[in-house]
């Protein structure tokens, strides 16, 4: 049997360098935060981290709160209709 | 001025015109369509034009005005790609309505009055169930009855607040009304219908889904943009508004998240996408109208985008449930691109189009301090781009490899999405292109470095968030099903409603029917000979008298005898009926004026009374 063409993600070594590639990028993004000058409208803004923590709390609590409280309520068989 | 013909008109003649054409003729046609009527508008000045006199008010089709205008390019933008696109359908109907479709569209936007923009805005919902019926499977026949019925709704909403407002006002000008009267709560409704607020949006999520591939792309453009624009003109600085946007903002992502059908997903992140122009709009200050204006621009890019991604790899693959997807990239890395290049621009990237442009809805909210809005917004903008921004493409092209292997969509759907995804990107790197064409001047720069550093930390840690969740396995797995909301209402109990219908008020129906016949039956018996009755007690009366003195005297009593037979006889007339005997009866004629004249009587005295 033919070996099938390896694709970009196939080979873990790949996956592997993407995250390391993405973790030094928050690395970063963390560090410049505490350089630049802010213009807030809000005070919260100015709070080191606010961005990064705010979005990274709002995303497992969308998925958290989905998972766990929505979809026992709403998620039917896909006949349900029919 | 008679150069100025309304784009409304080159589309909808044109519309017609596309049977007459072949092959390549009626592909060059079609694209010709939307750039001739492009040229024409370039070369139209603002003012107001075609405007009739009817009855006593003026009707205006063709009113030009910055507002007007920045709607006006994009649909004819949006109207040329999607039509490229869908230059391989094969069925002239589709064409057709696809293409009236976005004539009204333009209709409305160019309405000066209301009653202009009743009559499009009703095109606009037949023509758009045709584009959903023409998927032809029975799920896209009754999602499409369904969003025809919800339309219906909306458009009575709006024509009843039309009449209503213009008998209060004595005038049918579309222009700023604001909240005041019955009438204007009532076209506010019929808008929100169409622009899919919280509990009137379940017709969106519920039809585009189920509508053609190419189909589908000109839904997400029209519908909902003509119903910005007609909030952005009628009802700018509602407070209502601001908090209706915002919990369209916030609700459709939690769904987007458990949805396996990724155009279903596309369509509540549309929701979502909507309630920052509903919130720009709401807020009304000069950046918050310019913000609405200028996101409802980016996003029938991206949204139009996303949509036409994930049409050519439901084309190519026959399927678009995350479940059955994965691994595309391997085989379709064109699309694949193109759809991260749209998810990029609705999550707001810097330089993708929605960083130039929702940032804006954001800095206006926030200079009207509203913190808690802000904070809600702020939660959207996250959340978009954990379902739209990475679900989408990560499970169509990533994920785990579903094994399909195929080949990228045919070049006409490469192009449009080609074409889309540069004008994306270049709405985010060069702003100021289409700051210039947005109602009010601009005084807004978004490439900031603490605006810059926000969003990125934004972004990143929401994609950090679902990095691990997906590692850890806590990230809800795709699952074949689906989910319930709000056209639960009418898909289920509506079900209810009609065995209601059909059982216990039917039953009623027929008893009501049962009782009355029989009532009036006996009421005509009794009005054939009114004094038949009293004539039988009476006789039968007498019979008992006579019975009872004769049993004291010995033999029949021929007078019971005689007596016995009349009433016998009035019975049996009674029962049977005695016109259809023998018997006639025999009444003096003056009885039977007597009756009438009583009868009469008692008619004068009602016909006195009620008067």
């Amino acid at each position: 049997m033919k070996e099938e063409k390896k694709y970009l993600f196939d080979k873990p070594e790949n996956v592997q360098r993407l995250l390391r590639v993405f973790w030094v990028v928050l690395l970063v993004l963390l560090i410049i935060d505490l350089l630049i000058t802010k213009h807030p409208y809000f005070s919260w803004e100015e709070w080191p981290e606010f961005y990064a923590v705010y979005g990274f709390v709002a995303c497992v609590c969308l998925v958290l709160a989905s998972k766990y409280l929505l979809r026992p309520i709403v998620k039917r068989k896909e006949e349900y209709y029919d | 001025m008679i150069n100025a013909v309304p784009p409304a008109a080159i589309f909808i003649i044109g519309a017609f015109l596309i049977p007459l054409f072949r092959g390549k003729l009626k592909s060059a046609f079609l694209l010709t369509l939307p750039v001739l009527s492009f040229i024409n508008l370039l070369n139209i000045p603002h003012g107001m034009y075609w405007s009739f006199h009817f009855l006593d008010y003026t009707i205006t089709f063709l009113r030009v005005d910055r507002l007007s205008l920045m709607f006006a390019y994009i649909f004819h933008i949006i109207s040329f790609l999607s039509i490229l696109y869908a230059l391989h359908v094969k069925d002239d109907l589709q064409h057709i309505a696809a293409v009236l479709y976005s004539g009204a569209a333009l209709g409305v936007i160019f309405a000066g009055d209301l009653l202009s923009l009743f009559i499009f805005w009703e095109v606009m919902a037949v023509t758009a169930t045709y584009i959903i019926w023409a998927r032809k499977t029975k799920a896209s026949q009754t999602a499409g009855l369904r969003y025809l019925l919800v339309h219906i709704f909306g458009g009575l909403c709006l024509l009843a607040g039309i009449i209503i407002n213009t008998v209060s006002t004595g005038s049918i000008e579309f222009g700023y009304m604001g909240l005041n009267g019955l009438g204007t709560y009532l076209i506010f409704l019929g808008f929100g219908v169409n622009c899919a607020w919280p509990g009137l949006h379940s017709w969106l999520t519920d039809a585009y889904p189920e509508s053609t591939i190419t189909g589908t792309v000109f839904l997400s453009a029209f519908t909902t943009k003509c119903a910005v624009y007609a909030l952005a003109r009628g009802f700018p600085g509602t407070e209502l508004l601001i908090w209706i946007g915002a919990i369209m903002t916030m609700f459709p992502i939690f769904y987007a998240v458990i949805e396996n059908d990724l155009r279903r997903v596309l369509s509540y992140s549309l929701i979502n996408q909507i309630g920052f122009m509903v919130v720009g709009i709401g807020i009304g200050t000069e950046l918050g109208i310019n913000g609405a204006t200028a996101h409802a621009f980016a996003d029938i890019l991206f949204k139009g985008l996303l949509f036409m991604a994930m049409g050519a790899v439901m084309q190519q693959t026959g399927k678009i449930n995350a479940t059955d997807l994965g691994g595309l990239y391997k085989t379709m890395p064109l699309t694949c691109i193109f759809c991260i290049v749209g998810a990029a621009s609705i999550s707001a990237f810097p330089l993708f189009s929605a960083f130039a442009t929702k940032s804006m809805v954001m800095e206006a909210v926030a200079k009207e301090h509203r913190a808690i809005i802000w904070f809600m917004l702020l939660f959207a903008s996250a959340g978009v781009f954990h379902h739209a921004g990475i679900k989408i493409p990560f499970f169509a092209f990533f994920s785990h490899d579903s094994g399909i292997r195929t080949k990228e969509p045919p070049l006409n759907m490469l192009l449009a999405m080609g074409i889309t995804a540069f004008l994306c990107i270049f709405i985010g790197t060069v702003p100021s292109v289409l700051y210039s064409i947005l109602p009010y001047p601009v005084d807004y720069a978004p490439y900031t470095a603490p605006h810059v550093m926000a969003q990125m930390q934004l972004l990143f840690f929401s994609a950090l968030a679902f990095t691990l969740l997906i590692l850890s396995g806590i990230y809800p797995a795709e699952m074949r099903a689906i989910n319930l909301d709000i056209d639960l209402i009418y898909r289920k109990f509506a079900v209810a409603f009609l065995w209601l219908c059909k059982g216990p008020l039917t039953n009623f129906r027929a008893a009501l029917q049962n009782f009355s016949s029989r009532t009036i039956g006996a009421l005509a018996k009794f009005a054939t000979d009114p004094l038949i009755v009293p004539e039988s007690i009476l006789k039968g009366m007498q019979l008992g008298v006579y019975k009872a003195l004769a049993t004291s005297s010995k033999g029949t009593n021929p007078k019971v005898a005689d007596l016995e037979f009349q009433l016998n006889r009035l019975i049996k007339m009674r029962e049977t009926g005695r016109y259809y005997g023998t018997e006639v009866p025999r009444r003096p004629v003056g009885l039977a004026v007597l009756l009438a004249f009583i009868l009469i009587f008692f008619y004068a005295l009602i016909y006195m009374i009620t008067q």
